[in-house]
């Protein structure tokens, strides 16, 4: 089915199910333990070694030398496969870092063995027996020690993140008020609750992995490229994925040295990657610089809008973009933005939960909190007189295909009682504490990909959907049971939903925030095939009908859906080129609430609020979730969350969860997340738009906007910590 | 992790005699530290003994008006002792603000005095350290040193004891008391208890090989108000950048231990005959050798800032 005009009415306008608050059908499964994640699906094949990667001691060089002998020689040990003894494995579009390069290491903790031994402990021990030596290369770790040799980086669609519109620096130059910042963001980890984890399985030529992925189709062709076998003989299967935020999008080294494992021991091998490698083995969001300048009138509007952004990877491409969302906030004649990005030695940088826009965000909207005080304006007033309307700023070619913004603030500011803050920043205080509030805007892109599912109804009237569509913690298999049992006309508990097989139809996967909007609208087109099959089958035309109940009816006359006996049929969502005139986007704004310790500096949130504009939302409590985790991420970033990078050894030196602090519960009293009811008919039939990324975009900034608010200093290098403004806090008494 | 063979203790004399005997043995007891480092071989014992089932699980009143804790009380337990809570609050404060409280419930008096430094490149064995590995070097100078010591550190280490509870133990001058191998008893004052690094920065603590903690006692109660202040990057489960342990009289005199800035709980008790003068004063005295890294140079300031803080509220 192709979506290839603006949708009209259609039932989900309609909907009893789709659009209400359900509960997790997976919910009882996870809470009591009996969702099997990765690493515990000890049911799928009899006889699992235990295998333990060994990750390379230095960050750039090559290996001279690995001494076997004792761990082969160890207890339990099965096999060893070593990087001196095995070539380097291929290459997949996904991956830019090496996952085993043989002799040759890019980056610290890169994989050079896996030790597969009978137990985990025997293959842990082992591995400490293999002694490795270096001839170390110098490499460049440092991302303000590369940024002069940039080039220009490309977008995801291979196009030029360069682009001007008027002249900016004319009218920068003679704008009556102008901001001219640069803002830092550090290296950041996904940090994720399951590590990577991977079950390996040959049988003759076919390999399958039990494992924790978030694109499964993405990863069974990788995969098979990665080996050098055919794509035919792979099967990746990830029902359950204990946490990904982009760090699961591809194949990893436990994916890959779980098969090689797996060859060379003849038996199927697990591999759950330690945490201590999986700060530096795997992908993080890049560092990034970032200058904007923001010329505007005396009036507040803006007349000249500059965003550059520069960070660095360790092929020299695909950095962290931090002026996607710069083209599509305010209007603005007079623009730039550029993302440059150089080589860097470190491990590789991939995407993170909203890749470019969260640190993005962290720039423009602070710059904006910083255009707003200086022109005397109101920092939500600020947003909606330069509120982009009909076209995209940045684009005026491309029509915004459902927008309000605008009331996302106005309904925000009232519901979080913005007329109390003060203007002048470092006034209000209670007994130690400083307090302030801050607002951002977010813009997150509302992609679809096409997806496909099959569903199966039995002569009994239960229908299964089967798709490759995961669900990463983020709901997918309630949503998709509510768009089946709708579609269909049958009550939420007579679907099952079967997620995350190679084996079953490809789907858009779980990755932008495209996961929702695509997968539920190959399920819509899987039924609206399945229907028109039951029509075939007991003469009447399946999409004029109207079903309900396990009936169909039309024309007065009606049928039991399950008279047509048992049928499957299968479907696909695909998207028309009509979309490409218009710009799909999210929006919300985000308000937060501090109090500073004006002895300390230390920060405590107070409030956190959201109110997105995403088109219909799906399941608002599993969509409420997902914001109010990427407002949690969010503070994390603003407040705590860095890889420090050791500029001599090349590696991020707090590798473990206790070095690398993600929030705690004691860090987030209290969020609210409003959705507004709004349609984007652009989007799918569903007219509904993912949120898993909007919710990071923005509250990093409204936290720093509300830290600045209290304090009067304004710290423009992330995460703000107090050794950053400690001696810039108001003098003690 | 490295195989190991394990025995539970039947006495403390025994339990010291066998680890001084025992080449690579080590003691056990809540394992909240040990056990993580054995995973990582950052310890690499070959035997240890288990001294869960010695007893010293009583918090008992002495003669002299304090108080005895067994070594094996939980911190969860010694937190919520109702005498504690009283008389010695600033050690309940200490111990609440560290961990969570699944680790509280299996961390011990003894072994906490015991916990190893959080410095990254100890943590990581491919990273030169000369506490893991005498005569290594040591990564963390020039290197990732945010979170390490400013004063009391060598040439040869800058990582700092990491702990709470023993920041307050040290502002109420607890004494640690231990069996040795011998049979024989000692006690010794918090204050000797850890060593500086100097040149030999793998020995933490003036224990002798195979001395066991058997109590640490609390001298009779100071009274006035107490504080523990921990300055940190996220407001629980995580390590101090500074902390502050402090117990103020009425008449603004007192004392104050810093932790997270050396390789012991820091007090220097010509800082404390300052405190009427204020924080400035108090910390030039304490800090006044301090030798921070350019990344750590803000913990100086911060406990400054931190003990101007409990000053305040200690004035109301």
């Amino acid at each position: 089915m192709e979506f290839n005009a603006p949708a009209t009415e259609n039932l989900f306008d309609r909907a009893k199910l789709v659009g209400k608050s359900t509960p997790r059908i997976d919910g009882p499964l996870k809470v009591s333990g009996a969702a099997p994640y990765a690493a515990e699906r000890h049911d799928v094949a009899a006889g699992q070694a235990y295998g333990w990667i060994v990750g390379a001691a230095i960050a750039k060089g090559r290996i001279r030398s690995m001494e076997l002998g004792d761990a082969r020689r160890a207890p339990g040990v099965i096999a060893i496969v070593a990087a001196t003894e095995h070539e380097p494995v291929g290459t997949s579009p996904y991956n830019h870092a090496p996952l085993f390069g043989g002799r040759d290491i890019a980056h610290y903790h890169q994989a050079i063995a896996v030790v597969v031994a009978e137990t985990f402990e025997q293959a842990r021990a082992a591995a400490s027996l293999i002694r490795t030596q270096y001839d170390a290369a110098d490499g460049v770790h440092d991302l303000a020690r590369v940024k002069g040799a940039a080039k220009i980086g490309t977008g995801f669609s291979g196009e030029s993140m360069k682009d001007t519109l008027g002249d900016f620096d004319g009218a920068f130059g003679g704008a009556a008020v102008k901001i001219d910042a640069t803002y830092t963001t550090p290296d950041e980890a996904h940090a994720m609750m399951e590590p990577f984890a991977t079950i390996a399985a040959w049988e003759g030529d076919k390999l399958t992995v039990w494992t924790s992925n978030q694109m499964i189709n993405w990863g069974k062709r990788a995969l098979a490229s990665i080996l050098g076998i055919e794509a035919d003989n792979v099967r990746v299967d990830s029902p359950y994925v204990g946490g990904g935020f982009g760090g699961k999008l591809f194949i990893r080294a436990d994916a890959v040295m779980a098969a090689l494992g797996a060859k060379a021991a003849k038996r199927p091998v697990k591999i759950a990657m330690q945490r201590p490698l999986m700060f530096n083995n795997s992908t993080h969001r890049p560092a990034t610089i970032q200058r904007v300048r923001l010329g505007a009138g005396s009036d507040g509007r803006i007349t000249a809008i500059a965003h550059e952004c520069w960070s660095a990877n360790i092929t020299g491409e695909d950095g962290e973009h931090g002026t996607l969302q710069t083209p599509k906030l305010y209007t603005g004649a007079n623009r730039l933005t550029a993302s440059y990005v150089s080589q860097i030695d470190l491990p590789e940088g991939n995407a993170m939960r909203a890749p470019g826009e969260a640190p993005g965000h962290m720039a423009l909207e602070v710059a904006m909190d910083e255009l707003a005080e200086q022109a005397g304006i109101d920092p939500v007033e600020l947003r909606i007189l330069n509120d982009a309307r009909g076209v995209v700023p940045g684009d005026p070619e491309t029509k915004i295909s459902d927008r309000h913004l605008a009331r996302c603030l106005k309904e925000g500011a009232e519901r979080f009682g913005w007329s109390e803050r003060k203007a002048q920043p470092g006034q209000a205080r209670n007994g130690r504490w400083l307090t302030g509030m801050g607002v951002a805007a977010g813009y997150r892109a509302g992609p679809t990909a096409k997806s496909a599912a099959r569903v199966s109804l039995s002569a009994d009237g239960k229908l299964k959907v089967e798709t490759d569509m995961t669900d990463i913690g983020t709901g997918s298999y309630t949503i998709i049971a509510q768009t089946a049992a709708e579609t269909m006309g049958l009550p939420l508990d007579s679907v099952t939903v079967e997620l995350g097989d190679s084996n079953f139809p490809v789907s858009s996967g779980s990755g932008g925030q495209w996961g929702a909007a695509s997968s539920t609208a190959g399920v819509y087109a899987a039924c609206v095939n399945l229907r028109r099959m039951i029509g075939e089958k007991l003469g009447f035309d399946g999409d004029a009908a109207d079903f309900q109940g396990g009936r169909a009816t039309l024309d007065g006359q009606g049928w039991q859906i399950t008279e047509a006996g048992a049928l499957s049929a299968d479907g696909e969502m695909t998207y028309g080129d009509f979309k490409s005139d218009y710009d799909v986007g999210t929006y919300a704004a985000h308000f937060a609430e501090v109090r500073v310790d004006a002895f300390t500096g230390e920060v405590h949130i107070t409030r956190m609020l959201a109110v997105c504009d995403a088109g219909r939302i799906l399941n608002p409590l599993s969509a409420r979730s997902q914001v109010i985790g990427g407002m949690v991420m969010a503070a994390g970033a603003t407040l705590m969350e860095d890889l420090h990078v050791d500029k001599r050894f090349g590696f991020f030196a707090n590798h473990d969860l206790a070095g690398y602090e993600v929030p705690v519960h004691a860090d987030i009293p209290h969020q609210e997340c409003i959705f507004l009811d709004t349609l984007d008919p652009i989007v799918s039939p569903m007219k509904a738009k993912g949120v898993g990324e909007l919710g990071i975009c923005g509250p990093n900034a409204a936290v720093a906007n509300a830290v600045y608010n209290a304090t009067g200093v304004r710290v423009r290098e992330y995460p703000i910590t107090v050794d950053k403004y400690l001696d810039r806090l108001p003098a003690l008494a | 992790m490295r195989s190991f063979t394990y025995e539970r203790a039947k006495t403390a004399a025994d339990a010291a005699k066998t680890v001084a005997e025992t080449q690579g043995a080590k003691f056990i007891a809540g394992g909240t530290n040990l056990l993580d480092l054995m995973k990582i071989e950052v310890e690499t014992p070959t035997h240890l003994v288990d001294v869960q089932d010695l007893g010293f699980d009583a918090i008992e009143e002495t003669p002299e008006g304090g108080l005895r804790i067994g070594a094996l009380v939980s911190n969860t337990a010694l937190s919520a002792h109702p005498v504690v809570r009283r008389d010695y609050a600033v050690l309940t404060r200490a111990i609440q603000a560290g961990a969570s409280g699944q680790l509280r419930n299996k961390a011990t008096t003894g072994g906490n005095l015991l916990q190893r430094t959080r410095c990254a490149y100890f943590y990581d064995t491919n990273m030169p350290c000369n506490k893991r590995k005498p005569g290594d070097g040591c990564a963390a100078l020039g290197g990732f040193s945010r979170q390490l010591g400013v004063i009391g550190i060598s040439d040869a280490c800058i990582a700092t004891y990491p702990g709470d509870m023993a920041v307050a133990l040290r502002v109420l001058d607890a004494v640690v008391e231990t069996v040795k191998p011998d049979g024989t008893a000692r006690a010794i004052p918090i204050a000797d208890f850890h060593r500086l690094w100097g040149d030999t920065p793998q020995t933490e603590t003036v224990l002798e090989p195979g001395e066991l903690i058997t109590a640490v006692v609390l001298p009779e109660p100071l009274g006035g108000q107490h504080f523990y202040q921990k300055v940190r990057d996220r407001r629980s489960y995580a390590f101090a950048l500074v902390s502050v342990a402090a117990v103020i009289q009425a008449d603004g005199t007192g004392r104050v231990a810093f932790g997270g800035v050396a390789p012991k709980p820091w007090r220097v008790e010509a800082a404390d005959a300052l405190l009427q003068q204020g924080a400035s004063a108090v910390v030039a005295e304490a800090f006044a050798d301090a030798r921070p890294t350019e990344q750590n140079k803000f913990k100086i300031p911060l406990a400054e800032r931190a003990l101007a803080g409990i000053l305040a509220d200690a004035r109301g």
